[in-house]
């Protein structure tokens, strides 16, 4: 048998890259009715893959005039908010990607046209809670344009049990009102004390829980103190407000071997459990996730700094997962995206993914048990 | 799981704490209290000593006791060398296949004899090998990065590595790769380091571990 010598290949992000660069080559050579067919082109295209709210990149909103037009004809009286999470920054001498990366996420939100009402950061500014790499995010996030709402995550707490976080971003747990929804912002990944009797450095505390897999820390959990002053914060709201709880970690119980997990989960969803329409949003997880316990609707985030895959055992039924990030392609996976908060308090999820083309997890598809919008299924699912 | 190498040379050192005369200790020990009945006991090493007194009626506990004792002093002497169970409780590493089932005579043949201790030994030595690639995979500095990136950044436990798609055709590398072609990629790119040379037992250990997280998983060699 005589083999022939392989043909030259263009890798699928080579050639995915290369038409991208086409479109937008072609882009500055256009007259403007040949400019509006383009762009409508590749609105149809986001759409055919079932995307209906202004998504962040591929069509450039920011000259087409198009974003807007879409922004206001879905806005229905609702609104809309952006979110960066987890960057989990080193110091700059130490490790430039994540910074870049981190920068990349606020260059994409700040193009937004029309701007979001408010940008959440969803926790794990740091990679190791260090000084430096607190005040590096916080120096970054500075150039958001919209109003910043930070969280808490774990890899910024368990050096100096959060000293410094404070310091430079304020009080970890707090609610706001923006539009007739109540928010609440919880810090959800507190850990019962494994580090007093190994007789731990805070760098070792740190170090431990900065490992998503290392067995050694604890679950987290919302706690008893927390879950008291959350009762309290929504004891004057009627069944009706619509509700919007951040958490860094799941408000549910998936696989506890990562902490893709919240212990007291069951006893804060039963706080949540007398209103209407509740919607969690979480990071930590680094993933297209979705969810529904009765009334209460979760989406996880994507982070900026690399993707996590999914856990062998626990998944929701409701998840669509995204496909298997591609190693080649070094920025795949990642993202950050926006929320349209409809007046009845449901959300439509947009993960807006640099490398590939936004995927949205409609309010209908969760609301319907996943019978009506689902969101386009994976090729390369995760194994 | 937890390992007792050392252990197991104590036991064998133990019984000289019933030994009597004190004729087992190399050098008569000189207590402050003047009271020379006591008994040195020496660990196989020859220098970690416990001095204790003498006892005419030894019981297993007493035994157990200098035992410990010894052990305390060695550990403190050798703080690494808990390193499997240290690994290990952080990480849990999946165990090898049992062979239990292998001790016995057989058939008589030389392979269809084996006893207990050649089990033991096979699954101590193949699972310390896998415990320490878990310490490679976690470890940014170990791996070489320059910009603290370790394995387990990306793969939780080894998750989406699939040893057992290999080897497959990759176009980015222009050729089909085995696992410890991607371990190596994955260590100049993401990870940002030097690629390790194909015999570097760093390398072997990375493998061996990604192997034993995907234990009873189907071979798919080709599979994307």
């Amino acid at each position: 048998m005589k083999f022939k010598r392989i043909p030259h290949i263009k890798s699928v992000e080579t050639r995915f890259v290369e038409q991208r660069q086409a479109l937008f080559d072609d882009l500055r050579h256009l007259d403007r009715r040949q400019f509006m067919k383009v762009s409508l082109g590749a609105a149809g295209a986001a759409a055919a893959a079932g995307v209906t709210h202004p998504f962040h990149s591929f069509l450039p909103v920011d000259i087409s005039g198009i974003g807007r037009a879409q922004a206001a004809e879905s806005a229905d009286g609702g609104f809309r908010f952006a979110y960066i999470s987890d960057s989990h920054l080193y110091a700059r001498n130490i490790n430039d990607r994540f910074l870049r990366q981190l920068l990349r996420a606020v260059d994409d939100i700040n193009a937004l046209d029309p701007q979001p009402d408010f940008v959440l950061y969803g926790g794990d500014l740091a990679q190791l809670g260090q000084k430096e790499e607190l005040e590096i995010g916080a120096q970054i996030l500075k150039e958001v344009k919209a109003p910043l709402r930070m969280m808490v995550g774990e890899h910024d707490w368990y050096l100096d049990m959060g000293e410094k976080w404070r310091e430079l971003f304020g009080r970890e747990t707090y609610s706001f009102d923006h539009k007739g929804v109540h928010f609440v912002v919880l810090m959800s990944v507190n850990e019962k004390d494994f580090w007093s009797a190994r007789g731990m450095t805070p760098m070792e505390r740190m170090s431990t829980v900065a490992g998503l897999d290392n067995a050694v820390q604890s679950p987290f959990e919302v706690g008893a103190p927390q879950r008291q002053w959350l009762k309290q914060d929504l004891a004057k709201l009627s069944r009706d407000t619509p509700v919007v709880v951040f958490s860094h970690s799941p408000l549910y119980k998936l696989y506890k071997t990562w902490n893709f997990w919240t212990d007291d989960a069951e006893d804060v969803q039963a706080l949540l459990q007398k209103f209407d329409h509740v919607t969690v949003l979480h990071g930590h997880t680094h993933q297209v996730l979705s969810n529904r316990i009765g009334n209460i609707h979760f989406h996880g985030m994507l982070s900026t700094a690399w993707p996590w895959p999914y856990a062998p055992e626990g998944m929701p039924p409701l998840t669509v997962q995204m496909n298997r990030p591609n190693p080649f392609d070094p920025n795949d996976g990642l993202g950050d995206g926006s929320v349209q908060v409809h007046p009845d308090g449901l959300v439509d999820k947009l993960y807006s993914f640099w490398n590939r083309n936004p995927m949205q997890v409609q309010a209908s598809y969760l609301a319907s048990g996943g019978r009506k919008d689902a969101p386009p299924r994976p090729l390369a699912a995760s194994y | 799981m937890r390992m007792s190498i050392i252990f197991g040379a104590l036991l064998l050192v133990a019984p000289l704490a019933f030994a009597g005369d004190g004729n087992s200790a190399d050098t008569p020990q000189q207590s402050p209290l003047g009271v020379d009945d006591r008994i040195d006991v020496l660990l196989c090493d020859n220098e970690t000593k416990v001095s204790i007194a003498r006892n005419d009626s030894p019981t297993r506990e007493s035994g157990q006791q200098v035992s410990d004792a010894l052990m305390a002093q060695w550990k403190a002497k050798h703080p690494q060398q808990d390193w499997v169970e240290i690994e290990n409780e952080k990480h849990d590493v999946v165990p090898p296949a049992d062979n239990s089932g292998l001790v016995g005579n057989g058939q008589g043949s030389t392979y269809g004899r084996v006893t207990a201790q050649d089990v033991a030994t096979w699954e101590r030595e193949t699972y310390k090998f896998a415990v320490r690639g878990s310490e490679v995979f976690h470890s940014g500095d170990e791996l070489g990065s320059s910009i603290a990136v370790s394995c387990d950044m990306c793969h939780p436990r080894a998750a989406n590595t699939h040893p057992e798609t290999y080897p497959k055709f990759q176009e980015q590398l222009g050729k089909v790769a085995l696992l410890r072609d991607m371990i190596n990629w994955c260590i100049e790119h993401p990870v940002r380091g030097e690629k390790l040379a194909q015999d570097d037992p760093k390398l072997r250990a990375l493998e061996a571990y990604i192997l034993a997280q995907r234990k009873g998983k189907t071979l798919e060699y080709g599979k994307h």
